[in-house]
């Protein structure tokens, strides 16, 4: 318990200087070291042939959004398919082939970091630095430019005030946002975290393998290939951008890329900290204050909801260990130096916040805290990716702000905007399209034991599979590990759930947004609904647990819940 | 003013997102962490390379990475899903609920049991569980404590002089709840061979 204490503590500390510091930089309002980022974006800005003072329309918005991704699509992934003939590659790393190579690019694109390769063999340094972590720093940052421009809409646009019903609204300049969020608040903050992680023990350098002689030869290891690189600035991005895709093939567990129980804190604050600032950024961006405290009080509630049933359910021994050894803390796929509990925290922390770095095994963690993760995906806005948590949050907020209409028979609004059949439409459209490809997807893998790749029996088989797809679509790419996963279906099915999971989500809201920012504005009395109080809330939190109970429960007693029944009958049960 | 005119519905066209992605690639992935690397690797050098264990010149390997030990004179590291290879690091992935665990489980315990002479059930369950890594450094105190005996016999030690040298290499959770209490196995082993 003290962990999470201490956890939630630093990130919230750290989120709230953050979450004003976001709103400065995308409200173009001066700020400290003001004339330093001028003078690196001015020539930015001429290098694009853009206006920094001219704003976008959603239109427009989305179409720079969709062109800026189209450009670093088609790059990264001549990038990794040539990286064998390109330089800095000490370790004479070979091209991918080109649907490793797809399903790579796609899921860094999309925020994502799934990874059907393993990184310190399958990538060169170059493809590590200018495919990976150029992707790793700009995405999230794209992400959150969304989340402010369907925020700008929510509002009327920022030419509210002088803009007449139906006219276009300006929603900001997505080139604008996303290079003062990068270079104002991402990139510093990147480099602060890459130094500490580089202090305790994360490697940071250009030579190539190191080979080590082990000193016991009898043990039949004549000599120990020690890989490095340039890992800490790579880790660091990782973290802090909901990203989660890591160096080494076993990410946050293995000791260099996290050392010590202090990297760990660090790197656990780091999962959940921009996604709690974007949170705290909706006050001072939108003047919805209170909006936005409902907003941070619901996520934290759902937070440490789930933080304390992982922690509990990761608690009972493990069950394949009785009568094999000393009863006690379950350590197969979990570390030493990190031990239970910071390993169930991190878990959940990974998955409400779209991360999906681990520090364990979810492969071997007991059924039933195996199960937290994936809520945490399927939800997908506990605190969500930075910017399409938002997003995803505020879909549940219209999808309630709609049962509560009908509940109490007014047409639904959202900040005097009403909802009508064209909102509702595209709404419905993003409610269907989470179940019908996890489960869709999920059924046919299952049907086809040879595509599957599933490699625990039983219920468990049935987790992984679903376990794969859902982290897809949420973009969070953490994984059920063992799942043989490299191969054409997999990569090819998973891309269809990235992309779905990136494009739709962000930019259907954007549209539903734009279509009510045109609006007239209802005047609020005393029979609107009220948005802001607790009563909201709790409607908001069963509308979400219905949801994801409806779409989700029978898959899940398939999987998680099912084997932790059937473990249960061998008496170890937590 | 029109704002209608003035908005951008273009979204700045193909040569704002041309530009955008060769400045991403030179800031973000190139200027930012070739910056950071150069930096951490100038302030901490003995961390920025590995962390590596060097003895008259040659490397022995890191202390962060597990190595594998078979001599009865040393303490053992726990059980290994990647063979202690640091590229092909991995967990085992197997679930609770896979006969294949418990299978594995019970030839580690019997090892483990026979070579330390006690009963299974008194072994710390990190001795019959693989690390996520595969490469875990630690080991518990409690799994130290318990190869004591046999690494005093084998070196013809006392137990109190292998277990004072335990006691001084036990690192304590952060703040005193924080991560777990270990001992690394790779450091230990090296200041016994130093007496």
């Amino acid at each position: 318990m003290a962990e999470i204490l201490l956890t939630f503590f630093i990130a919230i500390t750290a989120a709230v200087p953050l979450g004003w510091w976001l709103a400065r930089t995308l409200m173009n309002a001066p700020m400290p070291g003001e004339s330093v980022f001028a003078a690196i974006e001015t020539p930015l800005y001429r290098a694009l042939g853009i206006d920094p003072a001219r704003g976008m329309n959603w239109r427009g918005y989305a179409r720079a959004f969709v062109l800026s991704n189209l450009v670093l699509a088609v790059t990264v992934f001549l990038l990794l398919m040539t990286q064998g003939w390109l330089p800095l590659n000490p370790d004479g790393v070979g091209g991918m082939s080109w649907d490793l190579a797809l399903h790579t690019m796609v899921s860094f694109l999309t925020n994502t970091n799934q990874q059907h390769y393993s990184g310190q063999a399958q990538l060169s340094y170059l493809s590590q630095l200018a495919g990976i972590v150029t992707l790793q720093v700009v995405t999230p940052m794209m992400g959150l430019a969304l989340a402010a421009a369907v925020l700008r809409a929510l509002v009327g646009g920022r030419n509210a005030a002088q803009a007449s019903e139906g006219e276009p609204r300006d929603v900001g300049n997505y080139y604008v946002d996303v290079i003062r969020l990068t270079l104002r608040a991402f990139l510093p903050v990147a480099l602060a975290l890459s130094l500490a992680l580089s202090w305790q023990g994360v490697p940071s350098t250009f030579e190539g393998v190191a080979k080590a002689t082990p000193v016991d030869a009898s043990a039949g290891m004549s000599e120990q290939l020690i890989p490095v690189g340039p890992v800490a600035p790579m880790v660091a991005v990782k973290q802090l951008g909901t990203n989660g895709g890591g160096w080494y093939g076993p990410n946050s567990s293995f000791p260099l890329e996290n050392p010590t129980p202090l990297s760990n804190l660090l790197q656990s604050v780091a999962l959940v900290v921009f996604p709690m600032a974007v949170v705290l950024m909706i006050g001072p961006l939108t003047g919805r204050r209170r909006f936005a405290a409902m907003v941070f009080a619901s996520m934290l509630t759902m937070s440490l909801a789930l933080a304390g049933f992982a922690l509990w359910a990761e608690q009972a021994p493990n069950a394949a260990a009785v009568g094999l050894a000393a009863n006690g803390a379950h350590l197969e796929g979990t570390e030493v130096r990190l031990g239970t509990g910071l390993s169930a925290l991190w878990s959940t922390l990974t998955t409400q916040s779209s991360n999906g770095a681990v520090n364990a095994m979810h492969d071997s963690l007991n059924p039933l805290a195996g199960l937290v993760p994936l809520v945490g995906m399927l939800i997908n806005a506990v605190w969500g990716g930075i910017g399409c948590g938002l997003v995803n949050f505020i879909v549940y907020v219209w999808l309630a702000v709609f049962l509560s209409g009908l509940m109490i028979g007014r047409t639904p609004e959202l900040f005097g905007r009403k909802l009508e059949v064209r909102e509702i439409r595209l709404l419905s459209l993003l409610v269907i399209l989470q179940p019908l490809l996890l489960l869709g997807l999920g059924a046919i893998t299952l049907a086809t034991p040879t595509i599957a790749g599933t490699s625990n029996p039983g219920f468990h088989a049935v987790s992984q599979v679903f376990y794969e797809y859902t982290s897809a679509y949420a973009n969070n790419g953490s994984g059920f590990e063992g799942l043989g996963d490299a191969t054409l279906w997999w990569n090819l099915s998973c891309v269809l759930a990235l992309l779905a999971g990136r494009y739709a989500c962000l930019l259907i809201p954007l549209a539903i947004a734009a279509s009510l920012a045109g609006k007239r504005v209802a005047p609020v009395t005393s029979a609107s609904l009220n948005v802001e109080g607790p009563v909201f809330a709790a409607t908001l939190l069963a509308v979400i647990v219905l949801l994801t109970l409806l779409c989700f429960l029978p898959v899940l007693a398939l999987g998680p819940i099912a084997e932790q029944l059937a473990l249960g009958t061998t008496g170890a049960t937590p | 003013m029109n704002t209608h005119a003035v908005l951008d519905t273009r979204g700045g066209g193909l040569r704002a997102a041309l530009v955008f992605g060769a400045l991403s690639i030179a800031l973000a992935g190139l200027a930012y962490p070739v910056g950071a690397t150069l930096l951490g690797g100038w302030l901490f050098p003995q961390q920025a390379r590995g962390s590596l264990i060097e003895r008259e010149g040659r490397v022995l390997g890191s202390a962060l990475l597990a190595q594998p030990f078979a001599d009865a004179r040393y303490f053992v590291p726990r059980p290994s899903a990647a063979g202690y290879n640091p590229t092909t690091a991995a967990g085992s992935n197997l679930a609770v609920s896979n006969p294949a665990l418990h299978e594995r489980m019970r030839v580690d315990s019997a090892a483990a049991a026979a070579r330390e002479g006690v009963p299974a059930t008194r072994l710390p369950a990190d001795l019959v569980s693989a690390s996520g890594s595969g490469l875990d450094p630690h080991i518990t105190p409690a799994a130290a404590r318990l190869q004591a005996p046999r690494v005093a016999r084998a070196r013809g030690w006392t137990e109190d002089q292998v277990l004072a040298l335990v006691q001084a290499h036990t690192e304590p959770p952060m703040l005193g709840f924080y991560g777990g209490a270990r001992v690394n196995v790779l450091r230990l082993n090296l200041a016994l061979d130093a007496r």
